[in-house]
């Protein structure tokens, strides 16, 4: 029967106690400590993070409810990354802007631990919960501003809206519980399998609230409404926050529901999904065209992004092809996840230093504060698809196996939307570097890039010597296969370079180990992709087992 | 990247070098291509190979190596851009960020030219035009926002469809790979050639400044920078045709036969289109630009033809007009420099103030108008040769579109450097000696392939003849 082995979730317990001691923290130290608590949390969180990459080869389902296997260990990875990266981003931006910083980190780190659960879950009611964490600890967050209007307009609008999409998926559920008689993503697979099962209407309207629910999770249109409100009133850690964490987590709950439960059913539904892409790609992108705020745009970028994986979740399938399809969802989550963070990165630092978030006030930034700017320009290539960047290679692979699927007329549409994207990414590239800067605007600091290289120097350095010496006593290869030393060397090299970094101060480390990502995935991706390889096999062995 | 800002000096000669050393590297590798050997043997016709794993899932593998077709244009953009970076020495505002953009746009080129395989070579595509945005909206003139703009959306427009052909072609074959020579052995069925073939052949040619979806090309060179216009017109619109050339019609040779009699239409009209344009213009480099679309017009026909003639017409015709248009656009920034306007009425007589510049742009204009024992005449001479034996009709349309080349050239030089001297440019000077090396490197190359083009031919006709025999059979 359901084991209970508490030690497979080693990372969450982690987590938890990370949450647990950076309250505590919050507590205990005076105002003047407060500084140090993010630097726990990051700390903390490369230890997670390392761990999580520790846990890759095992897989156990834990009581049936949540699946520990090499898909999980990727998403802990994956949502430590984005944690590491929102605190980083958030430095400069909290003690400035916000208040109450304790509670702040821990509801992040609260919210990180809702999307790893979702990211395991194998049981409907598990994913719900761990939806709600990730989503209530975003409602406080949208609305952490406690003095700005905008961000409280945002914070009820995202309640809401949330709330009612809660409660859609909470709907869906109990029709499909009431439709299979169970809520573990195996089960409803063998019992959709019976014949006629798939006819039954109750299944059909379950199948469609849950779409409608998740939907709304992931900005999906028609039901994106929220987005650019939420992102433009949040405080920007926290639109990077939802535009990346909650964005991929949504994707890793549904890929594993629908593979793991439903991809009998899943067939019947692709033209919803295509459509959905269509739509999503679409709007996201010709709405993206008028705004004038880089908040608003990058909402409506990331929407045009959800687009694309629901292009390759369009293309899932029982077979080579849908495991295709699966790595590309993956692989350009974590493309996104890398560019995205560096956009925000760079949006927040702009606006740690003028308060401005237009378009047009980045006029002018190019000659000002060049890191800033390249890295904003890098990561819109990126966004566009533009070559050297991940964003070429992850949508080329998405779109790789979604023609594969026979769904070349999408990816026909997928692709002009990538180049209506890149009308209003040059806009932005264009004022960066073209735009005259306003007098009186700008108080940019040259940014401390030799320190940086500094860091991230020491960081790879330290990262190459762990690797070799790991190395050189061959065992730990034969035991635990190349992934346990790579984990190491780059948990350790990350762990070097950001004390290196709290040593200098730096505040571009982060923008620098974002675009370091954006780059290796962009111009070598074979590694991370013969990861992913172990990752779609784990999702589709539960499905297999079955049949 | 890693010399300060100040060192103004140091980055152009470090640029430059590197310009030198690319094109010592081409010069070797052009002759170091032995086309006794291409078309036999393992290299299937391409030598220099050099091979890497990227991706093996998709079978994507970096794949290197050059043939007879693609030798002549390592030469044409090792010369290009040591020249360029030669000329752009007076650029001062960010020099540093300019060179390197330069740079890796020279860079994307190569990589078209010397990619094997299918996904690189779009991906050094994409690369190429992706600085083209920055180098012009920051360091152009005239309407640099606009033109900066309408060049990128057009080219990504184009290589959507290169995207959605490619993607459409790997999944048909069935092959693993993107490897262009394995998915060459594919027979398509007929129906998906006649598909996708215009879009491989549109979406490259808007690259090539094809008529009608060339509208950016003149915008976008009277906009950009001397040493961008000239990668740009010289080496850049080459791309396009090679594309054509090497993946649409190495690819889907059943769609090449179809189709060619429609796009030499489209080609014909570009020469005497483009022709007629470049008369009606005053500002010199849109004179130039729409030259440019009229010369790539020739390049368009060359290849459609499909006769072996045509063919290495077109492949000559890339160089040619690749080192002619390279020198124009040079000689037109220098006089912008100095004179901060390219109206031709206004200028007169400068041959007395700038010898030297004249005395170029005159080398220049005859090759363009196809003066035997220049670049341009050879060149044009196996196009419509080629035209002539496959479509009499073209040929005639041809022959019109130098007559008309001849008469906006000479009026041009007619009007702007001859006749009575106009005092108001007697301060202008000659060009400096870095740009009179830069200008005699081509002015001599030209010469050269018009005097004697048998390397350059003997090296195109080497891997020009399996690609037609292949075609051939779909006749």
């Amino acid at each position: 029967m359901a084991s209970l082995d508490y030690g497979l979730l080693t990372p969450e317990f982690l987590l938890l106690g990370l949450i647990f001691l950076v309250l505590a923290l919050d507590l205990v130290f005076a105002e003047r400590g407060r500084w140090l608590i993010p630097w726990v949390a990051i700390v903390g969180l490369l230890v997670v993070l390392v761990v999580g990459g520790w846990t890759w080869g095992i897989r156990a389902t834990f009581a049936d409810l949540l699946r520990v296997d090499e898909y999980t260990s990727f998403f802990r990875v994956l949502f430590a990354v984005v944690a590491l990266g929102v605190v980083f981003v958030s430095m400069p931006y909290v003690p400035r802007f916000l208040p109450h910083q304790g509670e702040y980190y821990a509801l992040v780190l609260a919210g990180t631990l809702g999307m790893v659960f979702m990211a395991m879950a194998d049981e409907l009611l598990t994913a719900y919960i761990s939806l709600e964490l990730l989503s209530f600890s975003s409602y406080i967050l949208v609305s952490y501003a406690k003095r700005d209007l905008k961000s409280n307009e945002a914070g009820i609008k995202y309640l809401i809206i949330g709330g009612l999409s809660s409660a859609l998926l909470l709907y869906g559920i109990s029709l499909l519980y009431g439709a299979t008689g169970t809520t573990k993503f195996p089960a409803i697979a063998q019992a959709i399998q019976a014949p006629g099962a798939l006819d039954s209407p109750g299944l059909l309207v379950a199948l469609a609230l849950i779409t409608v629910g998740l939907g709304f999770k992931v900005a999906a249109v028609p039901f994106h409404m929220w987005t650019p409100d939420v992102y433009e009133g949040a405080p920007t850690p926290i639109a990077a926050y939802l535009a990346v964490g909650s964005k991929a987590a949504g994707f890793a709950l549904v890929v594993r529901f629908l593979v793991g439960g439903l991809l009998p059913a899943v067939e019947s539904w692709l033209p919803v999904f295509a459509v959905l892409a269509v739509l999503t790609m679409t709007v996201g992108n010709l709405v993206a065209i008028h705004q004038r705020n880089l908040k608003r745009l990058l909402a409506y970028s990331s929407i045009s992004q959800a687009g694309y994986v629901l292009v390759g979740i369009a293309a899932l399938q029982d077979s080579d092809i849908g495991a295709m399809a699966t790595r590309g969802i993956v692989l350009h989550l974590a493309g996104y996840v890398f560019t995205n963070l560096a956009a925000f990165g760079a949006l927040i630092a702009f606006e740690s230093r003028t308060g401005r978030t237009d378009i047009r006030d980045l006029a002018g930034v190019g000659r000002q504060s060049p890191f800033i700017a390249l890295t904003l320009m890098v990561s819109v290539f990126s966004l566009a698809g533009m070559p050297l960047f991940a964003g070429f290679v992850t949508k080329f692979y998405l779109f790789a196996a979604a023609a594969r699927a026979d769904l070349l007329w999408l990816v026909a549409i997928a692709v002009i939307n990538s180049t209506i994207s890149l009308y209003y990414y040059l806009i932005v590239v264009k004022e960066m570097y073209v735009g005259e800067a306003r007098p009186g605007l700008l108080s940019l600091q040259r940014p401390q890039g030799l320190l940086t290289g500094i860091a991230l120097a020491a960081g790879v350095v330290a990262g190459i010597v762990v690797w070799v010496s790991l190395g050189a006593s061959g065992w730990i290869y034969d035991f635990y296969g190349p992934t346990l030393p790579v984990t190491i060397a780059v948990g350790s090299g990350g762990l070097v370079a950001t004390l290196v970094g709290l040593a200098f101060g730096v505040f571009e480390l982060p923008l620098a180990a974002m675009l370091a990502g954006v780059f290796v995935l962009g111009l070598y991706p074979y590694p991370v992709l013969d990861l992913l390889g172990d990752v779609s096999s784990a999702v589709f062995t539960a499905t297999a087992a079955l049949s | 990247m890693l010399v300060p800002r100040r060192h103004a000096w140091t980055i152009r000669i470090l640029a430059t070098l590197a310009g030198l050393l690319t094109l010592i590297l081409s010069v070797w590798v052009f002759i170091g291509f032995d086309w006794g050997k291409a078309g036999l043997g393992t290299t299937n016709g391409y030598q220099f190979v050099e091979w890497y794993e990227w991706l093996p899932e998709l079978g994507i593998t970096i794949r290197l190596g050059i043939d007879g077709i693609s030798a002549p244009m390592v030469l044409l953009t090792g010369l290009v851009i040591f020249t360029g970076a030669i000329v752009s020495w007076n650029i001062a505002d960010r020099n540093k960020e300019y060179y390197a953009l330069l740079l890796v746009l020279v860079s994307g080129v190569y990589g078209v030219f010397v990619a094997l395989d299918l996904f690189f070579l779009f991906f050094f595509y994409e690369i190429a035009v992706l600085p083209m945005y920055l180098l012009i909206a920051v360091w152009g003139s005239t309407r640099k926002e606009y033109a900066a703009m309408k060049l990128t959306i057009f080219l990504v427009a184009g290589s959507i469809l290169v995207w959605v052909a490619m993607l459409a072609v790997f999944v048909e074959s069935g092959a693993q790979t993107f490897d262009l020579a394995t998915l060459a052995q594919h027979e398509y069925p007929r129906a998906f050639q006649l598909v996708f073939l215009p879009m491989f052949f549109i979406g490259f040619g808007v690259l090539a400044g094809m008529w009608p979806f060339h509208t950016w090309s003149p915008d976008g060179h009277v906009a950009a920078p001397t040493a961008v216009s000239m990668l740009h017109a010289g080496v850049l619109m080459k791309l396009g045709a090679y594309g054509i050339l090497r993946v649409g019609f190495g690819l889907l040779p059943e769609g090449t036969v179809f189709w060619a009699p429609f796009f030499i239409v489209l080609g014909t009209i570009n020469v005497v289109y483009g022709a007629l344009s470049a008369m009606s213009q005053r500002d010199l480099k849109f004179v130039i630009g729409y030259s440019s679309v009229s010369h790539m017009g020739y390049v368009v026909v060359g290849l459609c033809t499909l006769t072996l003639i045509g063919v290495n017409g077109a492949v000559l015709q890339m160089f040619a007009h690749g080192v002619m248009t390279a020198l124009f656009f040079a000689l037109v920034g220098v006089v912008y420099d100095q004179a901060h306007t390219r109206e031709i009425g206004i200028f007169g007589g400068l041959v007395r103030r700038m010898p030297w510049f004249v005395g170029f742009f005159a080398v220049a204009g005859l090759a363009s108008l196809g003066l035997p024992g220049l670049s341009g005449f050879i060149a044009e001479l196996l196009v419509f040769i080629g035209a002539f034996q496959s479509y009499p009709i073209i040929g005639v349309f041809c022959v019109i579109g130098v007559a008309l080349t001849a008469t906006y050239i000479l009026r041009l030089m007619a009007k702007a450097f001859f006749g009575p001297p106009n005092p108001a440019w007697s301060h202008l000077r000659d060009m400096r000696p870095s740009v009179w090396v830069a200008c005699m490197l081509l002015a001599a190359t030209m010469l050269f392939v018009g005097l004697y083009p048998a390397p350059f031919l003997d090296r195109s006709t080497a891997s020009v003849v399996p690609l037609l025999e292949r075609i051939e059979q779909f006749r």
